[in-house]
């Protein structure tokens, strides 16, 4: 901690580099191997309709998994390297030239590699194409010594080769719904067959390389893992349990689990929570949420279109020297510039000792809706470096769920040190799985400098504040029974302005013309609102409110209707003043500049231009409107 | 006065009663002259205290009566010397009358500025009000404040109240305290002032508003429940975050007798093509690019103007939902307020109607807000009910700003259930659990909440303008210990703490907790707080890959070390010392063997890393001698020892001193400055302190 740059030290520290999920560790990047079953069981399997009803196949979810996994990885992890590998296949494509394992890419891209604009966009197709040019066949069968999952195995290892498993996390992640591969054939060829392919995939493990299974099921048949697959990724039955997925009726809610575990989970950093003294258990934080921001930009030079970089000097004013970064920063106060050194400033900030330090509980009535700062941060317990951890967490996590209280703590990171709320989160699951995990959520309070006295602003000095009558209230009640979002979950919208980003950077990467269209979701439900009862709600409370002369009355505003109709008059009295003068010709003669600003602005409202500005902004604003 | 200045008056009640609380009224009270000096400089304050001996004030003069109030500073422009008499407060010796303080106070607003209303003026009266007041020479004493408020109101001046009381103080006159109360509730509700109560004294350092900051609205227009109908509502921030202020780059290269001197630094950007550094590109010349995948897609502005996303302003509502689906984790940044247009009556029972049904029913609005024309973003906002408890505040709604699918990382994480039982509680844990968390109280029924965030400061802002103010005074002053008041913030309660002693013992006990020991050095890395991301592999907390590399190295100590890591750091120390490959590995060792003492200094856990410090300082001693760097040396351990005697690890130099640790001295190192005598007592000298 001693030796933070200056430049951090006396950051202002807008953000701790924790925002963000995707900006984690750039270090350590990851490749990855999306294995794809196309077995025609795959494709002859549906799983229970989405929204609209239609049925899909399993091949389809896992394809639109990847690719929608694609999309957000090209933008927020763009160095990571992927292909897709699908086995099962009728043709081969791949460096080993073995069957029925086929890597799918396009032009100018290796096998494994980065995203690119091409791919995304020709992936998003490749259900269309794959019957006919990919093929889908059994690759595993009896009579034949091929075996498809070992050749696939294979391939993914060797395209895994690259980089070193220091700098890289390597993972393979299989796609399939065929718990049992080997079950059409039998004896010693089995055996064999089976043997070889746990033996690849321990290879491939040792090589640092993690298997990982994404298995698709059914509630009939649900994906018996002990088949097989449970002793390939080397799990214990202990494991097995909180490793599968709950089987799923809907489309959608599988979909949601495999998305799930396709990104790997990051966790921000380790941390020691003190309960008391002496007593400290340690717990990983999980940036769960945070905003998620255009990516960020690279300056490019406009002629060659090739990145640029930029390079930042200091000048001292005084003496023209080039200095090195600043040694100290100041602050007027009393006339006088005060100096900090860096050591200083890094002192003032350094309070708290610990990482995170039990101060004591509340009931969570304390806990207020304005009580917050910044997006949370996600607790949960680990045992790896102290063992006893998960147990002290779990038995506090369970005494604040029952007795109802949320614990306050200090956060003493060494620029942003906190006071936190700590709010134990039960495990919340649907037919879809995990929807919200267990652990705790770490909110960020404000201090009191933080909060503003802003209901104090407009109080009602010579009669009480209006309240709504029951009468109100009770119309009130009504509407709000109309317009029920039953089904709301905080995140069923996609933002727009982020979306239309996309789309504008995708078609340009492609040298597309056209910009695809965005729907925007969030804006209101105009055809539910114009159901007759809803209307007829509004219409109730809006009376109950106003009154029959509901535009009069919202008018009554200061704002709003009356200074429409004080514009429009104003702009009639500035019309007749304004044929007192001859714009033209003193526009002409250059005479404008003669004319006070409030004859200039004469013109400009009687014709709707902007008033606003210094008088030669007038005066080029009226030439313009001239046409001169 | 111009408009945004203001007149301030604090009142301060220094009678007996108050002693006990009067070192944190004089440091609040200097601190909002300090921020006045940075953000208020023509700001007026003047100061009155009540219950002194003495009485000094116009109206006594004037009138007679007024006994016990003192003027002790006139109002005038802040300056550095108000913050000295602040800081030294007379002691009072009788009980004091708010109400002539108030008085007086009042009047001397009145007489400076007269009738004019430009600017702000403001009362702040600092009391514990459990004194009863002297009845009025005519009519009750509620008339009495009636006519005062009304004055009040009628000059355009506020009054904070801010009602300290302990627990002692609680249980003083109950018909005096009640009275009071109403007296002070009757002032507040007249000129729509504050009036707070605050329990002990580091809510009182955060009670006071020390820095004013006047409202702005981020919207004015309408709240539509639908197209047709439309709610008139102006939208302000509730919480902003007051950040650390920003300093100015300082220059020390102007000569000393340079008295004009600016010390100004200018920072200059130059954009150098990356094939051909020494080409440089004019700023205009520069196009934006957007990474997508290994591509940059360059996209000038005009292009993005034409296609952006590009919101009409306005607040829709897209429907009620169940409070329960709106989990309190998914807040994602500071909260505004939404009120009824101010004296648009209709519109203030709309939203009056609307959070009293949403309470009832226990519902939330979900609403979509664009807050300016042009902005090229919307935000999906949750209205909470804000049911005003008091008869002049306005019903109201809080906003707070709600994630998108972009924002929410789905991770999944093992049931606890389904976890082995070796890692789940037993009953009697979880009982021990439960009684822990019934014990750390704080908020219990009947007293005042501890740490309510609307009167805890920022103990790092607080330190810094006491460090800024200390500084003006004295250039070369180290940073001062963090003071006891704002320590409560920072750590448990002591008082909370030995009170549930018995509880945490039993915890304690219940709970057994092992160093994994393979990684427990690793673990001690815990405490390096840099953000991940960053590319000092060691500052990667979640790494442990460094820990491995110098165990692997361990046998082949020709390899040259690049890093001291915590496992084996004295031995890096020694080899990186050694290495003769480039001369700033001697600087490095030093540099990294400082930062790996204090990492485990802070890390310590009662004591028990402390010989493992021991050693690795020996070796720092050892290493600064031979390379001839004493001052390096002696500096850092006094800066280490003054840390631990701040941060009640004293344990640690007392074990020092046992083991009869010293600076180097002039002997040692023909360079360092100090003395053999002082290097051997040192220690004696932190320990004083």
């Amino acid at each position: 901690m001693m030796e933070l740059e200056p430049d951090e030290v006396f950051a202002d520290d807008e953000d701790d580099l924790e925002n963000g999920f995707y900006q984690g560790k750039e270090a350590s990047k990851e490749l990855v191997v999306y294995l794809v079953d196309a077995s025609p069981k795959m494709f002859n399997t549906t799983c229970g309709g989405d929204i609209n009803g239609h049925d899909e196949t399993h091949f389809h979810v896992a394809v639109s998994c990847i690719a929608q996994s694609l999309k957000t990885q090209i933008i927020n992890r763009s160095y990571d390297e992927i292909a897709i590998c699908f086995f099962n296949t009728r043709e081969k494509k791949n460096i080993q030239d073995l069957n029925g394992v086929y890597v799918f890419t396009v032009a100018h891209r290796d096998y494994l590699d980065r995203p690119t604009a091409r791919l995304i966009k020709e992936f998003d197709s490749v259900q269309e194409s794959f019957i006919k040019q990919i093929g889908s066949q059994y690759g595993i069968l009896s009579g034949s010594r091929n075996n498809s999952l070992y050749n696939a195995l294979w391939v993914a290892q060797a395209l895994l080769r690259k980089g070193s498993a220091k700098t890289a996390d390597k993972r393979i992640l299989l796609f399939t719904n065929e718990d049992d591969p080997f079950g059409s054939i039998n004896g010693i060829t089995k055996k064999d067959m089976m043997r070889t392919t746990l033996q690849r995939a321990k290879d491939a493990q040792e090589l640092g390389i993690s298997i990982e299974l994404l298995p698709l099921s059914r509630p009939n048949e649900e994906f018996n893992a002990s088949h097989f697959y449970a002793e390939l990724l080397g799990l214990e039955d202990d494991d097995l349990n909180q490793f599968m997925p709950s089987a799923v009726m809907r489309f959608d809610d599988l979909k949601n689990q495999l998305r799930k575990r396709i990104f790997k989970k990051r966790k921000v950093r380790r941390i020691t929570f003190t309960i008391a003294n002496a007593l400290s258990i340690e717990l990983n934080t999980y940036a769960l949420i945070r905003p998620t921001v255009p990516g960020q930009i690279t300056w490019l030079d406009s002629v060659t279109n090739l990145p640029i970089k930029t390079e930042r000097s200091f000048v001292c004013t005084d003496t023209g020297t080039l200095l090195q970064e600043p040694p100290k920063r100041s602050q007027s106060y009393k006339n006088e510039e005060i100096k900090f050194s860096s050591y200083e400033l890094s002192d003032i900030k350094r309070v708290s000792t610990g990482h995170l330090r039990l101060l004591g509980f509340k009931p969570l009535s304390c806990l207020k809706d304005y009580h917050n700062l910044r997006p949370t941060t996600f607790l949960f317990p680990s045992d790896e470096e102290v063992a006893g951890s998960t147990c002290v967490f779990i038995a506090l996590h369970k005494s604040m769920l029952k007795l109802k209280r949320y614990a306050v703590a200090f956060y003493g990171s060494s620029t942003h040190p906190q006071l936190v709320a700590l709010i134990a989160q039960d495990e919340i699951l649907n037919a879809g799985g995990q929807v919200e995990p267990p652990g705790m959520h770490m909110i960020y309070l404000p201090y009191s400098d933080d909060i503003r006295q802003t209901d104090e602003v407009h109080t009602y000095t010579s009669s009480t504040a209006p309240r709504a009558t029951d009468d109100h209230v009770k119309r009130a009640t009504a509407l709000m029974r109309r317009i029920d979002l039953k089904e709301f979950s905080v995140c069923q919208f996609s933002n727009p302005a982020l979306q239309r980003h996309y789309a504008m950077v995708q078609a340009m990467a492609l040298d597309e013309d056209e910009v695809p269209e965005i729907a925007d979701e969030t804006v209101p439900d105009a055809e539910g609102m114009a159901r007759p009862g809803v209307v007829k709600a509004l219409e109730e409370f809006k009376v109950s409110i106003y009154g029959e002369n509901y535009e009069e009355e919202s008018g009554l505003a200061v704002g709003g209707k009356g200074n429409t109709l004080a514009k429009k008059r104003k702009a009639e009295d500035a019309t007749k003043e304004s044929t007192n003068y001859d714009w033209s010709d003193l526009a002409d003669n250059g005479r404008l500049k003669d004319k006070t600003v409030a004859e200039l602005k004469l013109y400009l409202t009687a014709h709707g231009l902007p008033v606003a500005g210094k008088k030669e902004l007038l005066i080029n604003r009226i030439l313009t409107h001239l046409g001169k | 006065m111009a408009r945004n200045k203001e007149a301030l008056l604090l009142l301060i009640d220094v009678g007996p009663s108050m002693h006990n609380v009067l070192p944190e009224v004089e440091k609040i009270c200097s601190m909002l002259v300090q921020k006045k000096l940075i953000f208020g400089k023509y700001d007026e304050v003047g100061v009155v205290l009540f219950g002194t001996e003495d009485t000094d004030n116009v109206l006594t003069d004037e009138i007679g009566g007024y006994e016990h109030v003192i003027v002790l500073n006139h109002l005038k422009v802040v300056d550095g010397d108000l913050i000295k008499v602040l800081e030294e407060l007379p002691r009072g010796t009788v009980d004091g009358d708010f109400l002539d303080a108030i008085v007086v106070g009042m009047d001397m607003l009145i007489k400076k500025f007269g009738q004019t209303i430009k600017g702000k003026k403001r009362l702040c009266l600092i009391t514990n009000a459990i004194h009863p007041i002297k009845d009025p020479y005519e009519g009750t004493k509620q008339d009495q404040v009636h006519t005062i408020a009304a004055q009040m109101a009628a000059h355009g001046m506020k009054m904070e109240c801010i009602v300290y009381r302990g627990e002692q103080e609680m249980d003083g006159n109950k018909s005096a305290i009640e009275e009071n109360d109403l007296l002070l509730d009757t002032i507040s509700k007249m000129t729509s002032s504050r009036k707070v109560h605050v329990g002990n004294s580091t809510s009182l350092l955060g009670a006071l508003r020390t820095r004013n900051i006047s409202p702005v609205t981020i919207y004015r227009g309408d709240l539509e429940l639908s197209s047709e109908v439309k709610v008139m509502v102006w939208v302000y921030k509730k919480t902003s975050e007051e950040k650390f202020p920003t300093l100015k780059k300082y220059s020390d290269k102007a000569p000393e007798t340079d008295k004009l001197a600016s010390h100004e630094v200018k920072v200059e950007y130059e954009y150098k093509k990356v094939d051909d550094p020494t080409k440089v590109v004019p700023p205009e010349q520069r196009i934006k690019g957007y990474r997508y995948g290994p591509q940059v897609v360059p996209i000038s502005s005009a292009e993005w103007e034409a296609v952006k996303f590009k919101p009409e302003k306005g607040v829709k509502l897209l429907g009620f939902t169940d409070a329960s689906n709106i989990m309190r984790h998914y807040y994602m940044k500071d909260v505004n307020i939404v009120i009824a247009e101010p004296g648009n009556t209709k519109a203030a029972l709309a939203v009056s109607a609307l959070a009293r049904a949403m309470k009832e029913m226990n519902k939330v609005a979900i609403v979509r807000c664009v807050w300016r024309q042009g902005q090229t973003q919307v935000v999906i906002g949750v209205l909470t009910p804000n049911i005003s408890d008091r008869d002049h505040v306005p019903d109201s709604f809080y906003l707070n700003v709600l994630p998108f699918v972009e924002d929410v990382r789905e991770f999944q994480f093992p049931s606890f259930s389904n976890l082995p039982s070796s890692m789940l509680p037993n009953n009697e844990q979880q009982e021990a659990a439960d009684n822990l968390v019934k014990m750390l109280e704080l908020a219990p029924t009947g007293k005042a909440e501890c740490l309510q965030p609307e009167f805890t400061p920022n103990p790092v802002l607080e330190r810094f303008y006491r460090y800024l103010e200390l500084k003006s005074r004295h250039p070369d002053a180290a940073v001062p210990p963090l003071d006891e008041t704002l320590k409560k913030i920072t750590e448990p309660d002591s008082d909370l703490l030995s009170h549930s002693k018995s509880v945490i013992d039993e915890f304690r006990r219940l709970f057994e907790l092992k160093e994994n020991p393979k990684l427990k050095k690793s673990a001690r890395r815990l405490l390096r707080d840099k953000p991940s991301g960053s590319n000092d592999e060691r500052e990667d907390p979640g790494n442990i890959d460094d820990a491995e590399a110098i165990n692997s190295i361990e046998p082949a100590s020709a390899f040259k070390v690049e890093k001291i890591g915590v496992y084996n750091p004295v031995q890096d120390f020694e080899s990186m010392m050694l290495r003769r490959d480039g001369t700033e590995w001697v600087n490095k060792a030093i540099t990294d063997m400082k930062s790996i003492i204090w990492e485990l200094i802070e890390d310590s856990f009662e004591g028990d890393n402390f010989q493992k410090v021991l050693e690795c300082l020996i070796a720092l001693r050892k290493g600064c001698i031979l390379e001839q760097e004493p001052k390096q040396f002696n500096d850092f351990l006094l800066k280490l020892c003054k840390f631990c005697t701040e941060k009640d690890l004293a344990s640690f130099t007392e074990f020092l001193a046992s083991k009869n640790f010293m600076l180097i001295s002039k002997t040692e190192a023909e360079e360092s400055e100090i003395t053999e005598d002082e290097a051997k007592s040192f220690l004696v000298k932190a320990e004083q302190k």
